[in-house]
């Protein structure tokens, strides 16, 4: 008795074992790993392109150092990150890279009276305030560039990102550009030693911090400006236009970049010039290895981000970020023809 | 068939099984241990003993100082007993010699709750509720009494955020509060109650018989509980990540932002790609790891002196 039970447990068991193989042999499933900056928007498209096709994605916002580290150990089928690697670095792992999307990085203040867009700020007062060397609203060089606003004389509490983040990498490269000062004593890094203030884990951390304490000033991505309802500044650019971040400055902004003459696209999209660019607009890269042992996945994730580069930008916009333009799109394409192989070094794309 | 041919193999099988599962986690320690120490080689080999010494914590230039770190540890964990110990004693004291029992068992109760809340909610409670409150309120009026003060002015001297050093401190304090007070009141139990009647009976008030009779009986479970305490201060992360300020500098001021062992390693590690940063994180781990170890050993060293004194 006992054993016909046992038998049919297990044959019960092994039935369902073979029924779960088989229906994650039908559904396709990619995954990836790191930025947070473009979460969002990867996020929709994935839900997006599943409703369509099928084809499930998995991303984890857990960081582009973290995107990075997971794709050179192969645990996911692509990284994501806001910091470019190198052409070095690339061929070191052997991985190819391209820009998928762009968003804007913006300072935000909390001042009381404030609203977004009220305060102007230029590069080297923003390197000055976060060098700890501006600490009062009311100092001059801020008074010069708004002329207009009466601003306290209160101290100006700092917020920078605690955690490592393509989202400082962007801001302090940015630093580093308008100020030599900075470029010299802090420098560009997704973590750097900030000389004051208080650190946020996440755009999330940075935007509640900035909320929180009187006489502030942060900087996010663009989307937690608007969804957690900061003043964000306006900013001096390169062409010493005042600029407030939109879709439009940023897409300004990455009008300029000549991807066509950077090497693996190594390109940073901070102090582009342009009368209307957004001074501090950020790329987000997307990290594939060049050499793929399972040609089918490779090309569904390929299959996957050709879609969103076609179909995406609705969603994008939505969400306040500028797609790639076609042009880009058409070099990148043809990246993947050329450098994406399977292991029998046969064309993926 | 029976039952007792079939004893001594299970019995050695048992014996067998537990053994394996005790040695497992000696096992586990020294895998960590080894871990830890492997993964600290690099930045200890490459800046020596200055890594413990100095206080520059800077990524863009791989140099790595975790004084701060260390300091800041030790100091939220120290104001964490401060207010924590005499909170839970008193509350421990009242449940098991003063209560009612119709206030003891609810109390009791709520008591074990706290202490099963996860320490992300204390982080954000503390975040979202508790900082701006202390910020406008304690610390605008420390900034204008305490601040202005000769020498020791500069301690509580900061911008009024509500958030830093003291604030992960109180909240730490907040969450070891209910272990404490838990364990003090269920060794303050075991006190025999023929004990304590017998010096109410010569006319001992109730203090004396907590000071003379209670906690001389309770030593080694109040000093337990009190090191239990001291170690969850310790290695808290997230909590105190959410309200210390996450800043590598040495302040004078215990107002102002901070870091901690713990709270650095859960903002750093996922991003930390170079080999050095890394290295640095790990070697944090290891520090901690020691400093608890530490603390453990000295509460041991502790006890046993106590024990000795009173001649058991």
């Amino acid at each position: 008795m006992l054993t016909t039970f046992k038998k049919s447990i297990l044959g019960g068991a092994a039935l369902l074992m073979a029924a779960g193989v088989f229906a994650s042999a039908q559904a396709t499933e990619i995954s990836g790993a790191g930025a947070t900056f473009p979460y969002p928007v990867y996020a929709k498209w994935a839900e997006a392109y599943e409703a369509k096709t099928g084809v499930k994605m998995n991303y984890q916002s857990i960081g582009s150092g973290g995107g990075i580290k997971q794709i050179k150990a192969s645990t996911v089928d692509f990284g994501a990150s806001d910091a470019p690697l190198t052409k070095e670095e690339l061929d070191e792992a052997g991985l190819v890279q391209w820009p998928m999307i762009m968003g804007g990085v913006v300072p935000v203040v909390n001042i009381k009276g404030i609203k977004g867009g009220d305060v102007k700020l230029s590069g080297a007062v923003l390197a000055d305030i976060y060098l700890g060397k501006i600490t009062k609203w009311d100092d001059k060089a801020i008074a010069d560039l708004n002329p207009d606003l009466k601003l306290p004389s209160e101290a100006i509490s700092v917020v920078e990102r605690s955690d490592g983040s393509g989202t400082t990498f962007n801001f302090t490269n940015y630093l580093a550009a308008v100020s030599p000062e900075w470029k010299d004593s802090i420098g560009v890094n997704k973590s750097v030693q900030w000389p004051v203030g208080v650190g946020g884990k996440g755009n999330e951390g940075v935007a509640s911090y900035t909320k929180q304490i009187d006489g502030s000033i942060g900087y996010v991505e663009y989307a937690y400006a608007l969804q957690n309802d900061l003043a964000y500044t306006q900013m001096k650019n390169k062409d010493g236009e005042f600029v407030s971040p939109t879709a439009a400055s940023f897409a300004a902004a990455a009008a300029n970049a000549d991807w066509a003459n950077a090497p693996g696209y190594y390109l940073i999209l901070g102090n582009q010039p342009g009368a209307k660019s957004w001074p501090i607009t950020a790329a987000s890269f997307i990290l594939v290895h060049k050499s793929q042992d399972n040609a089918k996945t490779a090309k569904d994730v390929l299959d996957f981000f050709d879609w969103s580069f076609k179909n995406g930008s609705d969603i994008a916009d939505k969400l306040d970020y500028v797609s790639m333009p076609e042009s880009v799109v058409d070099m990148v394409e043809k990246t993947w023809t050329a450098d994406v192989k399977g292991s029998d070094g046969k064309k993926i794309w | 068939m029976s039952v007792k041919q079939f004893r001594p193999g299970f019995d050695r099988g048992f014996h067998n099984l537990t053994f394996g599962l005790s040695m497992f986690v000696l096992l586990l320690l020294v895998a960590i241990l080894a871990f830890l120490v492997m993964g600290s080689l690099p930045v200890l080999k490459s800046q020596g003993l200055s890594f413990f010494i100095s206080s520059d914590w800077n990524p863009v230039t791989d140099v790595y100082g975790a004084l701060p770190a260390i300091i800041q540890t030790l100091i939220t964990a120290i104001i964490a007993l401060v207010i924590g110990v005499p909170v839970s004693f008193g509350i421990a004291v009242f449940l098991t010699e003063l209560a009612p029992v119709w206030v003891a068992r609810p109390v009791g109760v709520a008591i074990e709750m706290l202490a099963a809340i996860p320490s992300i909610i204390y982080g954000m409670w503390g975040l979202f509720v508790f900082a701006p409150t202390f910020g406008t309120v304690i610390q605008r009026w420390t900034m204008a009494n305490l601040a202005p003060i000769p020498v020791i002015g500069p301690v509580f001297a900061s911008p009024p955020m509500g958030i830093g050093i003291l604030t992960a401190g109180i909240i730490l304090a907040i969450m070891i509060v209910p272990f404490i007070t838990a364990m003090m009141r269920d060794v303050f139990t075991t006190v025999p109650a023929v004990l304590k009647e017998s010096a109410y009976g010569l006319g001992c008030t109730r203090w004396e018989v907590v000071h003379r009779i209670v906690l001389p009986y309770c030593r080694a479970g109040t000093v337990g509980a009190v090191m239990l305490g001291l170690g969850r201060a310790l290695g808290e992360t997230m909590a105190v990540t959410f309200v210390i300020g996450n800043s590598h500098r040495l302040s004078a001021s215990i107002m102002g932002p901070g870091a901690t062992i713990s709270s650095s390693i859960a903002n750093e590690f996922v991003e930390a790609d170079s080999k050095l940063h890394s290295s640095a994180l790990v070697t944090l781990g290891l520090t901690l790891f020691v400093i608890t170890f530490i603390v453990l050993a000295v509460a041991r060293l502790f006890l046993l002196r106590l024990k000795k004194q009173s001649g058991h």
